[in-house]
């Protein structure tokens, strides 16, 4: 897996070619929209942070944790990744800002920092996108969205735990 | 939404913190919180550029619809109110390849004109077609094939392999998918 970055790289870079893009210009201009998506990102990103440590250090998160640790056990989840599980639909910056949180306090590449780092990248912001996309169109009913969304975000958090166990394990 | 969720955070820390007593880590951690973000965007910030430059190359190069024209035989089949050809289709497969690609940025404009195409077929109704549910639901779904964001982050905090979760991301994110796209049919009434 270790040579996948660079290998998509160099087949974009060949694809570029034959189809006569101007490689270096492109990506300048690409790069370009990157900073400002960062710039863009980074209020967010400082705020939730800070919002989230300070959640994790009045003990609040430790509660919480303690709480369903009978339940997650029982389960084979790890604990730790609970509070992601719950914000990951509701707020994008959120759950980055738990992410961090969990590779900080077990490292990326623990168990839990594995899972969580599958369920962030296989899992999106349901929420936000059924807000986008039916306020686009002012449709009001949704009818068996968010039941269906939400139940693949619960799919999401499940088939993380048991694919790390199965194949990162 | 969030301007809740933040504001009920930060309440419910202050107050948490203080009765239990756990009032000076509390203030060390807005310290240190600060720091950590900024410190975080900026090893953040090349992989972010080099990632976005790559995607820009593949995007003007034509990759989402080459993408697009391999995916039109499934979403011919999920999506059977929407014609072959037609705008709507055209636009979803643009939005689904764009979001492959992890180009969220150009999957979101692909994506809203999709609903606007799939609400005149449903007459404007304020009410979802079946269609648009199906549509919502697979971009509450991460399809994405490189988890860029997640990789970074990986890396930025040590990992020794920080893309060694790919086949478990795709594998979650398939599963995902299927349960979400199975209910928005079942459920249909």
């Amino acid at each position: 897996m270790e040579f996948i970055m660079p290998l998509f790289i160099a087949v974009v870079a060949v694809f570029g070619l034959i189809k006569k893009v101007p490689l270096f210009d492109a990506f300048v201009a690409g790069a370009k929209d990157g900073i400002r998506i960062l710039v863009k990102i980074a209020p967010t990103i400082v705020g939730l942070i800070v919002a989230v440590d300070m959640l994790k250090a009045s003990g609040f998160t430790d509660m919480i944790c303690q709480t369903v640790t009978p339940l997650a056990d029982w389960l084979g989840f790890p604990k730790e990744i609970v509070p992601m599980v719950l914000l990951r639909p509701i707020s994008g910056g959120g759950s980055t800002a738990l992410l961090t949180n969990i590779y900080k306090d077990f490292g990326p590449d623990s168990f839990a920092g594995k899972v969580a780092s599958v369920l962030a990248g296989s899992t999106e912001t349901t929420f936000y996108a059924i807000a986008v996309y039916f306020g686009s169109v002012k449709v009001k009913k949704t009818r068996h969205t968010l039941i269906a969304a939400l139940s693949a975000d619960l799919t999401a958090a499940i088939t993380a735990v048991l694919s790390v166990r199965l194949f990162l394990n | 939404m969030l301007n809740y969720i933040f504001g009920a955070i930060i309440i419910l820390s202050v107050v948490f913190g203080i009765v239990t007593g756990n009032g000076s880590r509390l203030a060390d951690s807005v310290i240190d919180g600060a720091k950590e973000s900024v410190s975080l965007l900026t090893t953040m910030a090349g992989m972010m550029l080099l990632w976005s430059g790559i995607m820009e190359i593949a995007s003007r190069g034509g990759f989402t619809k080459v993408i697009g024209k391999a995916l039109s035989p499934v979403l011919n089949k999920l999506f059977k109110n929407v014609k072959k050809d037609s705008k709507a289709l055209n636009y979803i497969s643009m939005n689904v390849s764009a979001n492959l690609l992890g180009l969220g940025n150009a999957a979101t404009p692909f994506g809203l004109s999709a609903m606007s195409e799939l609400h005149k077929l449903n007459n404007n109704d304020e009410k979802a077609s079946d269609d648009m549910v199906t549509f919502v639901v697979m971009n509450t779904a991460s399809i994405q094939i490189m988890p860029t964001m997640v990789g970074t982050l990986r890396q930025s905090y040590g990992s020794a392999a920080p893309f060694d979760i790919l086949p478990c991301v795709w594998i979650s994110s398939a599963c995902a998918l299927a349960v979400g796209l199975t209910l928005s049919k079942l459920l249909r009434r």
